[in-house]
């Protein structure tokens, strides 16, 4: 028992760590990549204090990380005290959570009368992805009570609009995350992972219908470009942390890149393998110690590049607005998300004998089945819904209303009031 | 104006091609652009390091400098036109009788409160002797209020410092003529 608390102490040190210390840089990297797209150079003076050393700017997260703790702290008369400071904190514990049930695989230390170490915080947690995704969600709460205690009007719309884009992309992420538990037949992530080593083909390979659903509601879910509604600097301010500064703030800042880093792991969890590569980490659930690290270092890699990916895409396309958003949700990828789940309940139901398939030419008829369904739903959406629409007034009604009000007689009429500027609070 | 007024020329969208309906196309354009300046040359200047250079420093609007006359006296008259063109009030001027045949007045104070300063350029193109203009010095600093108020021993050391590099527009122009009339010189011979 004593042993079971000291390892998860550990486990929880060393994650927590690498967690704060990876997003510290993360932002490092998202400032520089955004500034390479820019065709600027980015951070690179800070190196080490009282130095002329620069490495790079690699001080910067440091100097960041300071400048912010070091900074007032205003908090604003009218919010609601309480409420307030509950909201970062509500969000970060949200983000952070998430890490205890990303498995990483088992190591085998080579001690006699070790058992070999699970590389999860919470190993063997049988709901785990139910688990993951209600921690992911909870995050919203902390928003939306951030937004709320502000007593700010943008704060509040900041709110609402998370609060409404986090339900209407819970919705497609959980139908794409059924289709990934049907096929592994388990809610467990690393019984998912070991099943995507285990056959050698990638669930994106598989299910790529599902994959391109799951990045989308993810994205959403993250608040990421072009998907940061909750925050646009242009209508909103700052959206819900408005009113926040100094280490509210950061908590704030550093959660949502977290969950960007979560978004991430899951994709590469989910979708991508894992921590397996063909021919590299082998596929066995328990490795020795030069394997696990490997197999971190496989995981890493590929988390990487999908966060590489999702700044690119920070700067690659424009945002969306909010009926497109909700639009996106609720008419493309709902219905979308829908068509690999019939397709593997169809598949498990009969489907499988029907065609006479079994063992690995089951699988490629299932992906061929998948990648047709893809191109055909994508065809489909371009001709029933274009992506982009005019929203103004209809001009037909317009002239409608026109000649209706042209045909009230005058003296009935009623006068449009005209605007005038008032100055009333300039004595 | 109402959004339903008939003064309002509704345009239509060009409609979308197939192509673009599926949304494909532009989500590889605008992927493979940010691709392309991610690795494209930086146009970053490393500041203290290096520095802009302007293709004409002639018409760069930065510090200001009072001009001398070929004899080194300031060529201000003390007329106030850039003080009274100066849309920020920044030009302080006291004026006094001048000791010298050629003019009436010349500037005793020639204050410029640099932090008022918007650097619009507008004194420099109210001036009618040419005797205020504004330099290409860029990186303009001091550490209290009282130093950024240039007088006018720094506004003459600010011309003696650029004159070579940007000579005052009378000499420039003076140049020119004698150019001129040596080209035509030259053509008569």
């Amino acid at each position: 028992m004593v042993g079971l608390i000291v390892e998860t102490c550990v486990k929880i040190a060393l994650a927590l760590g690498v967690l704060m210390t990876g997003a510290a840089y993360l932002v490092l990297v998202e400032r520089w990549i955004a500034a390479w797209v820019q065709d600027r150079i980015g951070p690179n003076r800070v190196g080490i204090p009282l130095t002329n050393i620069r490495l790079f700017g690699l001080g910067q997260p440091i100097a960041d990380g300071l400048k912010l703790i070091f900074k007032e702290e205003y908090v604003p008369g009218h919010v609601d005290r309480v409420i307030y400071n509950l909201g970062p904190i509500l969000t970060f514990v949200a983000a952070v959570a998430v890490y205890a049930v990303v498995p990483l695989g088992q190591v085998d230390l080579g001690i006699a009368g070790w058992r070999p170490i699970d590389l999860t915080i919470v190993p063997g947690f049988d709901a785990a992805l139910v688990y993951l995704f209600a921690a992911n969600g909870a995050a919203v709460y902390g928003v939306i009570a951030g937004g709320w205690a502000s007593r700010n009007k943008y704060s509040l719309f900041g709110a609402l609009r998370a609060a409404a884009q986090l339900i209407a992309y819970e919705i497609p992420l959980s139908l794409t995350l059924l289709v990934v538990a049907l096929y592994a037949g388990s809610l467990r992530l690393d019984q998912m992972v070991l099943q995507q080593a285990q056959t050698g083909v990638w669930n994106i390979v598989l299910h790529p219908l599902t994959f391109v659903v799951f990045f989308v509601a993810v994205t959403a879910e993250a608040a990421r470009l072009p998907f940061d509604l909750p925050e646009t600097e242009q209508e909103l301010v700052g959206g819900f942390h408005t009113e926040y500064s100094g280490m509210r703030l950061m908590t704030y800042l550093v959660s949502e890149f977290l969950h960007m880093v979560t978004a991430a792991v899951l994709i590469v969890l989910l979708f991508l393998g894992g921590w397996h590569f063909w021919g590299l980490t082998g596929s066995e659930p328990v490795a020795g110690i030069g394997g696990a690290l490997l197999r971190i270092v496989v995981f890493a890699v590929k988390v990487l590049l999908v966060i590489w990916f999702f700044m690119m895409m920070r700067w690659s396309w424009p945002r969306f607005r909010f009926d497109q958003l909700m639009r996106l949700a609720w008419k493309v990828l709902i219905p979308w998300g829908m068509v690999p789940l019939v397709i593997l309940v169809w598949w498990y139901s009969g489907g499988e004998e029907a065609l006479g398939m079994g063992g690995g030419r089951g699988l490629a008829v299932l992906a061929a089945i998948n990648w047709a369904a893809l191109i055909a739903v994508w065809i489909v959406t371009a001709r029933l819904s274009p992506p982009s629409y005019d929203n103004r007034p209809r001009q037909d009604l317009v002239q409608l209303a026109r000649e209706s009000e042209q045909a009230i007689p005058a003296r009935v009429r009623p006068t449009a009031k005209v605007w005038r500027p008032s100055f009333d609070n300039e004595e | 104006m109402k959004p339903d007024s008939s003064e309002i020329r509704w345009v239509d969208e060009p409609p979308l091609t197939p192509a673009e309906r599926s949304y494909l196309p532009l989500f590889i354009e605008g992927l493979t652009t940010t691709l392309r300046h991610l690795v494209s040359p930086k146009i970053t200047v490393q500041f203290p390091e290096e520095r802009h250079e302007f293709p004409d420093p002639i018409i760069y609007r930065g510090v200001h400098r009072l001009n001398r006359d070929e004899q080194g006296r300031v060529k201000c008259v003390a007329c106030f036109l850039c003080a009274t063109a100066c849309p920020a009030h920044c030009i302080d001027i006291v004026a006094a009788p001048s000791p010298w045949p050629d003019r009436e007045k010349y500037p005793v104070v020639f204050n410029i409160d640099m932090l008022r300063c918007i650097f619009c350029g507008m004194c420099e193109e109210a001036c009618p002797v040419d005797a205020i203009e504004l330099t290409s010095l860029y990186d303009l600093s001091g550490k209290s209020r009282e130093e950024m108020i240039f007088d006018k021993e720094k506004l003459l050391s600010v011309y003696d410092q650029t004159k070579d590099l940007e000579p005052p527009r009378w000499m420039r122009e003076r140049d020119v003529v004698e150019d001129q009339k040596t080209d035509s010189a030259s053509g008569e011979n």
